[in-house]
C-alpha cells in the first residue's frame, strides 16, 4: 500500500533516527472515563524523545483526550476519571506526590485555536518564566524571551513591537506565539493539539518547518486530522479508533504498509 | 402556519411567478412590516412618556436654580453687631445681622412703623439668612464696621416666589389720561381725563359673571340638599337656600350692570395704581373714577400727566395668596428702586437642608448619599467579587453550592423594604449603631446590591472564554494564578459595570433608609459616616411633603440633580466597558 509519494517521507525521515530514541513518554494500560463513557481502553504506547509523533484518528476517538492525560489537564474536568500508568522519565505523572504545576511547566501545551493572552508579546512569552521564578533578572527574562521568540522563528516579525498585544498578530503568527509561550519555561514534551486546523496553508507550512526544527530539542506530541500533515512531520505515528489504539510505528511504516484494515481504510480515506 | 404552501408549477422546479408564490411572498413582507410597525410604535410611546418626564421635571426645576435679592447699602453699627466692642470673629458671628438689614430696608419705607406691618414688611419679605453676605463680608473686613457697605439681602421664599410670578399673575400698563388724586394717604379718590379705568371694570364684571355662576352651582346643590334634609334643620337650610340666591342674584346683577362703579374686594383681582411715588389700593372702580386706600403714601397731591402713572392688576385674588397687597406694593417698590435683581441659586448645591425654601440645599443629601454609596461600595465590591469567584471557580459542584446559588437569586428579588427592616432589628436593635448614619444605610444597602453584584460577576467569569484559562494552566499556571492574573482582568469591565448598577439602584433606594431613620430632618451636612445624614432621594421625599410652594421647584430640583447622577453613573459603566473590552 503506497498513498503517499516517497519524496514527503524523505525529508522528515531524515534527522534523529527511530531506534536510536529512548522513550520519554510512557504509558501503560491507561483507561479514561468521562463519567459513564469509557473514552479510552487500555491504551500503551511508547512516545520516543527527541522526535515528532503524531496521533491520527477519526474525530471522537480519543487522541486529544489521551494528549490531555499527559499534562494532565483532564483534571479540570470534574467528572473524568483515569487509571494506569503514564510515566515521564520513568517518574509516574499521576502520582500524588508529584506536584501538577510543576509537571505542565515539564510538558507544554499548544492548543487548537491559538490563544495568545490579551497582553503584550512580551508579558505573553515572559509569563511562564515569571511563574516558575525561573529568570533572576529583568535583563535575563528579556533573553529569555528573546531566545523563545527566535526558536519559534518570530522573533524577526515581532522585535519591534514586542508591547503590541498578542491578540494583533495574525493567526499563524499567534500561534507561533503561543509555541514560542510554551517552550519559554524550557519543557521536554510540546503537546500541540492540531495546531494548524485553524490556520491557512501557508501558514501551516511554517508552523510545520518550526515543529522539524524544535524535535532536535524538544518531545513532540502532535494530534492532527491532516494525514499529509502527519506524513511530512512525524517520526512515529499512532492510529486511534473508538477509544482504543489500533497500530502504532514509524510513519513510513504505517503509511505504506499497515498492518490492520481499519488504519488502511482510514489512511486512504475510505472512513473518517 | 403563515408558510402556506404552494405546488410547484412544474414538477421538480418552483415557479415564484405563480400568483400563489406571489402572495406568498407579499404576506412575508407584510408580515415583517407589521413588526417593524410595532416595534417603532413601542419605541415611540417610550420615547414620548420619556421626553414628557424629563421635560415636566425640568421645567419644574429650573425656578430653584434662580433666586431674587436685594443689593442695598447697609450700615453694620458696632452696638449691632461687634458686642463689647470685640470684632474676633467669634463675636461677629453671634452678631444681629438680620437687624442690619432691617434698618436698610427700613430707609424705603419709613412709615412702616407699627408692629403688625414691620413683621409682614421684615419677617416675610425678607429671609432669615438674608444678613449672610453681610456678615461674611464685614468678617473678612472688620475696619468697615461703621461704614456703609455693599451687600446682598436674599428675599423670602414667597417675595421671590411673587418676582417669578409664581404667587400671582402680574399686569402692569402706563395710564393713559391726566388724573388727579384728592390726597397723600389714607383714603383718596382719582380721577382720570378719561376713561382709564375701563378694562379694570370690565375685567371685575367678568369675574363676578363667573362667581355668579359658581354661585347658581351651589344654589342647585343646597336646593337638591332641602328634599332630603331632616325636618328640623329644614328652616335653616331653606333660609341658607334664600341667602344664596339673594347672592346669585346680587352678583349677576353687578356681573351685567353698565357704566357706574363696581366695589373691589379679597376675592376679585387687586388693582393697583402707581402715583407720585406712592401706591393706591383700589377699592372702588369707575370708568374714570376710581377711590382706594393707600398703601405706600404719595409725596405730592398734584396732577400726573400719561405715563407717569402705572395701573397694576394682580390677577390672583388677594385672598388666594401668601402675599397681601401691601407686601406686593413693598416688592413692587423695591424693584422700581432696582434693587432687586435675579440671579443663578448656588445655594442649592452649597447648603443643607432648611425649613426657609430659600436657605434649603441638597448637599447635606448629596454627602449622605455620597458617604452610604463609599461604606455599600467598600464592602460590596470586594466581598461580591471574591464570593463570585470562589462560587464560579472554586467551590465544589454539589448541592450546598447550588443551594446558595439558588439563595443568591431569591435575595436579589427580594422588596428593599424587607432589608431596612432587616438592618433595622440588627445593626440598630442588637449591635446598637447610631441611627440615621450612612454606616448603617451603606451596610443595607450593601445586603440589597451583593446579590446583584455577585450575579453579575459570575457572568463577567464565566464569559471569558476557557481557552484564557487553558494557556495559563497549560503553561503551569496554578488554578488561583489562572484566575487573578487573566480571568479576573478579562471579567474586570463586566463586573464593574455590573457593581456601577447595582450603586445606582442603591443611589435611589428610599425605602430601606426610611427604616433606618435616615428620614430625618438634618440640617448639617454629614462629614463622617457615623453623624446623622438623610440620603438624596430621602431628601426628596421629605422635600415632597412640605407645604411651601417653593419646595415644589427644589424637590422637582432634587430630582433632576438625583437623575444627573444615575446619567452619569450608567454612562461611566458603558464608556467602562468600551474601554476595557478586549477581543479574542
Amino acid at each position: 500500500m503506497n498513498v503517499l509519494s516517497q519524496a514527503e517521507f524523505d525529508a522528515p525521515s531524515k534527522g534523529i533516527g527511530m531506534a536510536d530514541g529512548e522513550s520519554a513518554v510512557t504509558a501503560r494500560g491507561v483507561d479514561v472515563y468521562y463519567g459513564d463513557k469509557h473514552a479510552i481502553k487500555d491504551l500503551s504506547v511508547d512516545i520516543p524523545a527527541k522526535s515528532v509523533t503524531a496521533f491520527i484518528g477519526p474525530s471522537g476517538c480519543g487522541k486529544s483526550t489521551f494528549l490531555r492525560c499527559i499534562n494532565r489537564m483532564n483534571d479540570t474536568i470534574p467528572s473524568c476519571r483515569v487509571t494506569g500508568s503514564i510515566k515521564l522519565d520513568g517518574r509516574d505523572i499521576y502520582n500524588k506526590a508529584l506536584d501538577v504545576v510543576q509537571l505542565r511547566a515539564q510538558i507544554g501545551m499548544v492548543f487548537q485555536k491559538p490563544n495568545p493572552f490579551p497582553k503584550s508579546i512580551f508579558e505573553n512569552v515572559a509569563y511562564g518564566p515569571k511563574i516558575h521564578g525561573l529568570a533572576s533578572s529583568k535583563a535575563e527574562l528579556a533573553s529569555m524571551v528573546e531566545k523563545s521568540l527566535r526558536r519559534a522563528s518570530l522573533w524577526e516579525e515581532v522585535k519591534d513591537r514586542l508591547d503590541a498585544s498578542g491578540t494583533s498578530l495574525s493567526g499563524g503568527q499567534q500561534q507561533r506565539l503561543c509555541i514560542a509561550r510554551a517552550i519559554a519555561v524550557s519543557p521536554e514534551v510540546i503537546l500541540m493539539d492540531e495546531p494548524c486546523s485553524a490556520l491557512d496553508p501557508i501558514a501551516t507550512a511554517r508552523i510545520e518547518e518550526l515543529i522539524d526544527e524544535l524535535r532536535q530539542n524538544y518531545t513532540i506530541i502532535i494530534v492532527t486530522h491532516s494525514m499529509q500533515q502527519a506524513a511530512r512531520v512525524s517520526q512515529k505515528t499512532a492510529f486511534f479508533h473508538l477509544g482504543t489504539l489500533v497500530e502504532e510505528g514509524p510513519t513510513k511504516t504505517i503509511f505504506t504498509t499497515p498492518r490492520d484494515k481499519r488504519t488502511q481504510d482510514y489512511i486512504t480515506g475510505r472512513f473518517g | 402556519m403563515t408558510d402556506a404552501t404552494f405546488q410547484p408549477a412544474v414538477s421538480g422546479k418552483v415557479d415564484f411567478t405563480s400568483p400563489k408564490a406571489q402572495a406568498h411572498l407579499r404576506k412575508r413582507y407584510a408580515v415583517e412590516k407589521r413588526f417593524k410597525a410595532y416595534g417603532l410604535t413601542a419605541i415611540g410611546f417610550a420615547a414620548l412618556f420619556i421626553l414628557f418626564l424629563v421635560s415636566d421635571i425640568v421645567i419644574k426645576a429650573v425656578p430653584a436654580f434662580t433666586e431674587h435679592r436685594l443689593t442695598l447699602t447697609l450700615t453694620p453699627t458696632a452696638e449691632r453687631v461687634a458686642a463689647g466692642g470685640k470684632t474676633d470673629r467669634d463675636t461677629l458671628m453671634q452678631g444681629d445681622w438680620i437687624a442690619v438689614v432691617r434698618d436698610g430696608v427700613g430707609q424705603f419705607f419709613p412709615q412702616v412703623t407699627n408692629r403688625t406691618q414691620r413683621s409682614k414688611l421684615y419677617n416675610e419679605l425678607i429671609s432669615i439668612g438674608a444678613g449672610e453676605d453681610i456678615r461674611d463680608t464685614v468678617i473678612a473686613d472688620p475696619s468697615l464696621i461703621g461704614k456703609p457697605v455693599r451687600a446682598n439681602v436674599l428675599l423670602s421664599d414667597d417675595a421671590d416666589l411673587y418676582f417669578k410670578g409664581r404667587m400671582t399673575g402680574r399686569n402692569e400698563r402706563n395710564g393713559g389720561g391726566l388724573v388727579g388724586v384728592s390726597g397723600t394717604s389714607d383714603t383718596v379718590s382719582i380721577t382720570s381725563g378719561i376713561n382709564d379705568f375701563a378694562a379694570e371694570l370690565a375685567r371685575v364684571r367678568s369675574d363676578l359673571q363667573v362667581a355668579a355662576r359658581l354661585a347658581q352651582l351651589e344654589a342647585t346643590r343646597l336646593r337638591t340638599a332641602l328634599e332630603t334634609v331632616v325636618p328640623d334643620r329644614r328652616a335653616a337650610l331653606e333660609e341658607q337656600v334664600n341667602r344664596q340666591i339673594g347672592i346669585v342674584a346680587d352678583l349677576e346683577k353687578r356681573g351685567r350692570s353698565v357704566g357706574g362703579s363696581e366695589t373691589l374686594g379679597d376675592n376679585t383681582a387687586s388693582v393697583l395704581v402707581k402715583i407720585n411715588g406712592g401706591v393706591i389700593k383700589l377699592t372702588e372702580i369707575g370708568n374714570e373714577k376710581a377711590s382706594g386706600t393707600v398703601l405706600i403714601p404719595l409725596k405730592t397731591a398734584t396732577e400726573a400727566k400719561a405715563g407717569e402713572w402705572q395701573i397694576l392688576t394682580l390677577t390672583t385674588p388677594e385672598a388666594s395668596r401668601k402675599l397681601s397687597d401691601q407686601q406686593a406694593a413693598w416688592l413692587d417698590r423695591m424693584k422700581d428702586e432696582g434693587l432687586v435683581s435675579k440671579t443663578v441659586a448656588t445655594r442649592i448645591f452649597t447648603s443643607g437642608d432648611s425649613r426657609e425654601p430659600e436657605l434649603a440645599g441638597i448637599l447635606g443629601g448629596l454627602a449622605g448619599s455620597a458617604l452610604t454609596m463609599l461604606v455599600t461600595l467598600s464592602l460590596c465590591l470586594p466581598i461580591g467579587v471574591f464570593a463570585a469567584i470562589y462560587l464560579e471557580e472554586f467551590a465544589p459542584k454539589n448541592r450546598l453550592t447550588d443551594l446558595i446559588e439558588v439563595n443568591i437569586n431569591n435575595l436579589a428579588a427580594v422588596p428593599s423594604i424587607v432589608f431596612g427592616l432587616l438592618g433595622l432589628a440588627i445593626f440598630l436593635n442588637t449591635f446598637d449603631m447610631p441611627r440615621s448614619s450612612p454606616l448603617v444605610g451603606g451596610l443595607v444597602l450593601a445586603l440589597l446590591v451583593l446579590p446583584t453584584i455577585i450575579i453579575s460577576a459570575r457572568a463577567a467569569l464565566r464569559a471569558v472564554p476557557p481557552s484564557i484559562r487553558e494557556a495559563a494552566l497549560g503553561l503551569g499556571a496554578s488554578h488561583q494564578q489562572a484566575v487573578f492574573h487573566h480571568v479576573l482582568p478579562l471579567a474586570m469591565p463586566g463586573i464593574l459595570t455590573g457593581t456601577i448598577i447595582g450603586m445606582a439602584h442603591a443611589l435611589g433606594e428610599t425605602a430601606p433608609l426610611l427604616m433606618i431613620g435616615m428620614v430625618a430632618f438634618i440640617l448639617e451636612v454629614p462629614s463622617s459616616v457615623t453623624q446623622s445624614a438623610t440620603a438624596l432621594p430621602v431628601q426628596i421625599f421629605l422635600w415632597s411633603d412640605l407645604p411651601e410652594q417653593a419646595f415644589q421647584a427644589k424637590t422637582a430640583a432634587a430630582i433632576l440633580i438625583l437623575l444627573v447622577f444615575l446619567f452619569i453613573m450608567n454612562g461611566a459603566a458603558i464608556l467602562l466597558r468600551k474601554r476595557f473590552e478586549r477581543r479574542w
